[in-house]
C-alpha cells in the first residue's frame, strides 16, 4: 500500500439536537480499498459528507497527502481529487453517456457551440482505460444501473480523482454485475487510487477491501486489516456490547388465531417471495437495514402499491387488496414512518383526525356528520390512549411527536382495525415518549390486535417483538424467536445476500421460503 | 438524444398526414394553394410562440405568459413605430426586446425568488396584459401605411421571394424554427435546457449555474413571444391590446402534441412545428367542412388529451 492520501482526525459535527460525529478519524492510502461500516445512523455518510464538502466540520483536521486543507464545498473536494458516487446516481437520464460525463465543462467552439464529436472521443478513451465497452452516444436512461454506475466512475476519473468514495455501490446490482464492479475497483486500486467503500454487506468486504473501519453512534471504533479479522468480529464492533432491557413477557400466542398470512409476495426486485404469518396478540418485529424492502412490503399489504404476485389471507380468508380502502375494510391499518406526510391532516384538530378514517360510522340523515357522536368517540379515544392535548379542538400539528403517533393509533382503532402495521413507530419521538408508545403497543397486543412493527433500531426490535423476521434486499433472510434473537444474529441476516443461511450457524433458525 | 421521443414525433407526423388525406378527400378546396398558404399563415404566430414554450417545457417548467407578453410586445412595437416615429427595424427590435424583458422577469422570479413557474408566469401574464391595456390606452395602435416603401405590414404579409406567393410570416416561422432547433441541439444553452429538465439537482452538482441558465431559457422564450408580437401586429397592421389571452394555451397544446414531455428532459422543435401544424390543419379543415368553430375547439382539446395519453401509454410499456 502506498502513501497516505487522506487523513481525518478529531472530526466533530453537531446538528441541532444530534451529536452526529464525535472525535472521528479515518485514513486512506493510495492503492487500497478501505471499507467503512456501521449500522444505520453510525455516521459513515456524515463523515464522508464532511470529506466531500457537503457538510462543514465543527472541529478536527483533514490532511490531503500530508497537507492540511479546508473543504468548504463539493467543488473544493473535486479540485482536491476527491469524488463520491452516491447511492442515488446523479445522472441526467435524457442525455447521452458522454454528455453526462462532460456536463458543465463541455469543450466549446466560438464560446457557445458544442462539439459532441470531441466529448464522444474523450469518453471512448476514458472507457478504454477502464476496459469498458460502452457507446458514448447511448442515452443514460437506456443503461442498467450497473452501467450507469460505470458512467459515474468514469466521470469521477475524468476529474483526475485520486480518492473515490462509493456509497453502497452494490445495493442495486446483480451478482454478475457486482463481479464486474469489483474487477473495475481492483483495476483502479492497481492504478494507485484510494477507494472508500461504504457497505452494509459484510461478506463483500472480504472480497474487495484491504482494511475495514467500523463506526458506531457517531464514533470511530476501530480499523482492522480485513484479512486478519472475521465477520463476527466486525459485527460485534458494529453493535457494541450494550446491555439492553429484558424482553417483554411473551403471551402464549401459539394457539391464537392467525390474523394475517402472506404467501409468496413479489414485486420486481423490491419484494422477493416474502411469506409470513401474524397471529392475534402478537408483535411481529421486522428488522433490516434501510432499503431492505420492509416499508415496501407493508405498503403492498396495505394496498398502497401494486404487487406482481402473491396471496394475502386475512383471518383465514383469501383476500384481494387493491387499494388502502380495501385494506381498511379488512381491518388493516398502516402507520407510516412519515407521520406528518402520510398519517395526519396536520391542520385539522384531534377530533377530526381520529374520526377521519371512519366518518361513515358517524353519518346521519342527509349525510351530515353527527358531531355529538364524533366528540364522544374522540373523547373516549383520547382518554383510553392518554393523549395529552388541551382539547379535542387542538390542531394536531401543535402536539408532540408521541401524541401525534397516538392520534394515528386512535384513528385506526376507531376504524375497527385489528391488524396494525407500525413503520418506525418511534422515529423522531423523544426518549420519554418512546416508552409510552411501547406500553401502547403491548396493550394493543394484549387486547388481541396483531401488530407488525418495522424498526431499524435493534434494541427496540429486541425489546418489543415476540417474533422477529429479518429482511435484506426484498427477501426474508431469517426468522428468530425473541428468545434466540440477538443484535449480532439480526445483523448477520440483515447483511446477507440471496436469502441463504450461513452454513456455520450452530442453530439454524427456520426460514420460510428461503429458496424461491 | 431524439431516439426515445422519435416514436411520438413519428406518430404526430403520421397524424398530420392523416388529417391532410382526410380533409383533401372530404373537400376539393382543402389542397388548393391559397388554402395551404392560409394554413401556413395561420400557424405562424402560434408556431413562433410554441418555439419558446418548447424550451421552457423541456426544462420541466411552464410559461403561461407568452400570449399576453406577445400582446405587450405588439403594443410596444406600436408605441415605438407609430407614437414615437422610430424606424421600423428599431421598432421591431424594441418589440422583441420588450418580450425578452418580460421573459427575464419570469426567469428571475422563478430562479431567484423560487416561485413555481406556474404562479410566476401566471403573474407575469396578468402584468403584461394590464400593461398592454394601460400603455395603449385601451385603444388599438395602427401602423402607418406606406405604399411606396417597405411598410410595417410587409414584415408579415409581404413576400420577400418574388413570384413564390408565400408571405414573409411563414418564412419567418421556418427561419425561427431552424434557429431554435440549432440552439437546442448544438449549443451549451440547448444542452443545459435538456439537463435542467432531466435532473436539475445532478446538473447543479455538476457545477452548472442552473439559475443563470434557467433565466436564459425564460428570456429566450420571451424573445420568441416578442417576435410573435411583431408578427401579429404586422399581420393586423395594428397592435390590438385586448388580443392574446388564450394564445398561451394553444402554444402549450402545440408543444405537447409534438411530443415534448411536460415532466421535462425531452422534446424537439420539429415536433413542436408538427404540433402547431396539426392544430391549424384541424381548424382549417373543420372550417372547410363547415363544422362550427365551437366544435373545432372541442376537437382540439380532445387531440391534446389523446396526444399526451399515447405518450403515457408508450412510457408505461417501456
Amino acid at each position: 500500500m502506498g502513501d497516505v492520501l487522506v487523513l481525518m482526525e478529531g472530526i466533530e459535527k453537531t446538528f441541532p439536537g444530534v451529536h452526529a460525529l464525535s472525535q472521528c478519524r479515518f485514513d486512506l492510502r493510495a492503492g487500497e480499498v478501505h471499507a467503512l461500516v456501521g449500522e444505520n445512523g453510525a455516521g459513515k455518510s456524515t463523515l464522508m459528507k464532511v470529506l466531500t464538502g457537503v457538510y462543514k466540520k465543527d472541529a478536527g483536521k483533514i490532511y490531503i497527502k500530508g497537507r492540511e486543507v479546508e473543504i468548504p464545498n463539493p467543488r473544493a473536494a473535486q479540485h482536491l481529487g476527491i469524488s463520491i458516487i452516491h447511492q442515488e446516481l446523479n445522472l441526467m437520464p435524457h442525455l447521452t453517456v458522454a454528455q453526462n460525463i462532460f456536463i458543465g465543462r463541455e469543450p466549446r467552439k466560438a464560446g457557445f457551440i458544442l462539439d459532441d464529436a470531441v466529448i464522444n472521443e474523450m469518453t471512448e478513451r476514458l472507457f478504454a482505460g477502464l476496459h469498458l465497452k460502452l457507446d458514448p452516444t447511448t442515452r443514460v436512461s437506456e443503461l442498467t444501473v450497473a452501467k450507469q454506475q460505470m458512467v459515474e466512475i468514469a466521470k469521477a476519473l475524468s476529474f483526475k480523482s485520486e480518492v473515490l468514495i462509493m456509497d453502497e455501490p452494490t445495493a442495486a446490482l446483480t451478482e454478475a454485475e457486482i463481479e464486474e464492479l469489483f474487477r473495475t475497483i481492483r483495476h483502479l486500486r492497481e492504478q494507485g487510487l484510494g477507494i472508500v467503500y461504504i457497505s452494509h454487506r459484510l461478506e463483500e468486504l472480504k472480497k474487495i477491501s484491504d482494511r475495514v473501519t467500523v463506526m458506531r453512534d457517531g464514533r470511530y471504533i476501530n480499523t482492522v486489516n480485513t484479512q486478519e479479522s472475521t465477520i463476527d468480529q466486525i459485527i460485534s464492533m458494529m453493535v457494541g456490547r450494550t446491555i439492553f432491557e429484558t424482553s417483554p413477557e411473551i403471551p402464549e400466542s401459539n394457539h391464537q388465531e392467525t390474523l394475517l398470512e402472506v404467501r409468496g409476495l413479489n414485486r420486481g426486485n423490491v419484494i422477493r417471495n416474502v411469506s409470513f404469518t401474524l397471529k392475534r396478540g402478537e408483535i411481529l418485529g421486522v428488522a433490516g437495514l434501510m432499503g431492505a424492502g420492509r416499508t415496501e412490503v407493508a405498503r403492498a399489504i396495505f394496498g398502497a402499491d401494486p404487487i406482481d404476485s402473491g396471496e394475502i389471507f386475512v383471518r383465514g380468508r383469501r383476500v384481494q387488496i387493491k387499494s388502502p380502502r380495501d385494506a381498511v375494510r379488512l381491518g388493516i391499518g398502516y402507520l407510516s414512518e412519515d407521520r406528518k406526510r402520510y398519517g395526519l391532516t396536520l391542520g385539522m384538530d384531534v377530533e377530526d383526525n381520529i374520526v377521519l378514517a371512519s366518518l361513515r360510522k358517524f353519518l346521519q340523515f342527509l349525510g351530515l356528520v353527527n358531531s355529538n357522536k364524533t366528540s364522544t368517540t374522540a373523547g373516549q379515544v383520547v382518554r383510553a390512549l392518554s393523549i395529552k392535548t388541551p382539547s379535542l379542538g387542538q390542531k394536531v400539528k401543535n402536539l408532540s411527536g408521541g401524541n401525534q403517533q397516538k392520534v394515528i393509533v386512535g384513528k385506526w382503532l376507531t376504524a375497527d382495525t385489528d391488524i396494525l402495521i407500525f413503520d418506525e413507530p418511534t422515529r423522531g419521538i423523544d426518549v420519554g415518549a418512546k416508552s409510552e408508545i411501547y406500553k401502547l403497543l403491548n396493550d394493543l397486543a394484549a387486547q388481541g390486535k396483531g401488530i407488525i412493527m418495522i424498526s431499524s433500531e435493534l434494541p427496540e426490535i429486541l425489546r418489543m417483538s415476540h417474533r422477529i423476521i429479518v429482511m435484506c434486499e426484498g427477501q426474508i433472510t431469517g426468522e428468530l424467536s425473541s428468545a434466540e434473537a440477538t443484535q449480532e444474529g439480526i445483523m448477520r441476516y440483515a447483511t446477507q445476500r440471496g436469502g441463504m443461511i450461513r452454513a456455520d450457524r450452530t442453530n439454524p433458525p427456520e426460514v420460510e421460503f428461503g429458496n424461491p | 438524444m431524439l431516439r426515445s421521443n422519435a416514436t411520438q414525433k413519428l406518430l404526430a407526423f403520421a397524424a398530420l398526414i392523416f388529417l391532410f388525406v382526410v380533409f383533401s378527400l372530404a373537400s376539393p378546396n382543402f389542397l388548393r394553394f391559397s388554402n395551404i398558404i392560409g394554413i401556413l399563415l395561420a400557424t405562424a404566430v402560434n408556431g413562433v410562440l410554441a418555439l419558446g414554450v418548447t424550451y421552457v417545457i423541456i426544462t420541466g417548467g411552464i410559461d403561461l405568459s407568452v400570449g399576453t407578453v406577445m400582446t405587450f410586445s405588439a403594443v410596444m412595437t406600436g408605441v415605438f413605430i407609430t407614437n414615437m416615429g422610430l424606424p421600423i427595424p428599431i421598432g421591431v427590435l424594441g418589440g422583441i426586446g420588450a418580450g425578452a424583458l418580460a421573459g427575464l422577469g419570469n426567469g428571475l422570479i422563478i430562479a431567484k425568488m423560487k416561485v413555481p413557474p406556474f404562479i410566476a408566469t401566471l403573474g407575469i401574464m396578468m402584468v403584461a396584459k394590464g400593461l398592454a391595456l394601460v400603455i395603449s390606452g385601451l385603444k388599438p395602435i395602427y401602423f402607418p401605411d406606406n405604399p411606396d416603401r417597405f411598410s410595417f405590414n410587409d414584415i408579415a404579409m409581404g413576400s420577400i421571394i418574388p413570384g413564390l406567393g408565400v408571405p414573409n410570416a411563414v418564412l419567418i416561422l421556418f427561419g425561427a424554427a431552424i434557429i431554435a432547433s440549432l440552439i437546442l441541439s448544438k449549443t451549451v444553452l440547448g444542452r443545459y435546457t435538456y439537463a435542467l429538465g432531466s435532473n436539475e439537482e445532478a446538473t447543479r452538482l455538476s457545477g452548472v449555474n442552473v439559475d443563470a441558465w434557467k433565466i436564459a431559457v425564460y428570456t429566450l422564450c420571451g424573445m420568441f413571444s416578442g417576435l410573435a408580437g411583431v408578427l401579429i401586429a404586422s399581420r393586423l397592421n395594428s397592435a390590438q391590446p385586448s388580443l392574446g389571452a388564450g394564445y398561451e394555451l394553444d402554444a402549450i397544446a402545440a408543444v405537447v402534441i409534438g411530443g415534448t414531455s411536460l415532466s421535462g428532459g425531452e422534446g424537439t422543435i420539429l415536433g413542436t412545428i408538427i404540433g402547431a401544424f396539426i392544430m391549424s390543419v384541424l381548424t382549417n379543415g373543420l372550417r372547410i367542412l363547415s363544422v362550427p368553430q365551437e366544435w373545432q375547439t372541442v376537437v382540439t382539446g380532445a387531440i391534446v388529451i389523446l396526444a399526451v395519453y399515447t405518450d403515457i401509454i408508450r412510457r408505461r410499456q417501456k
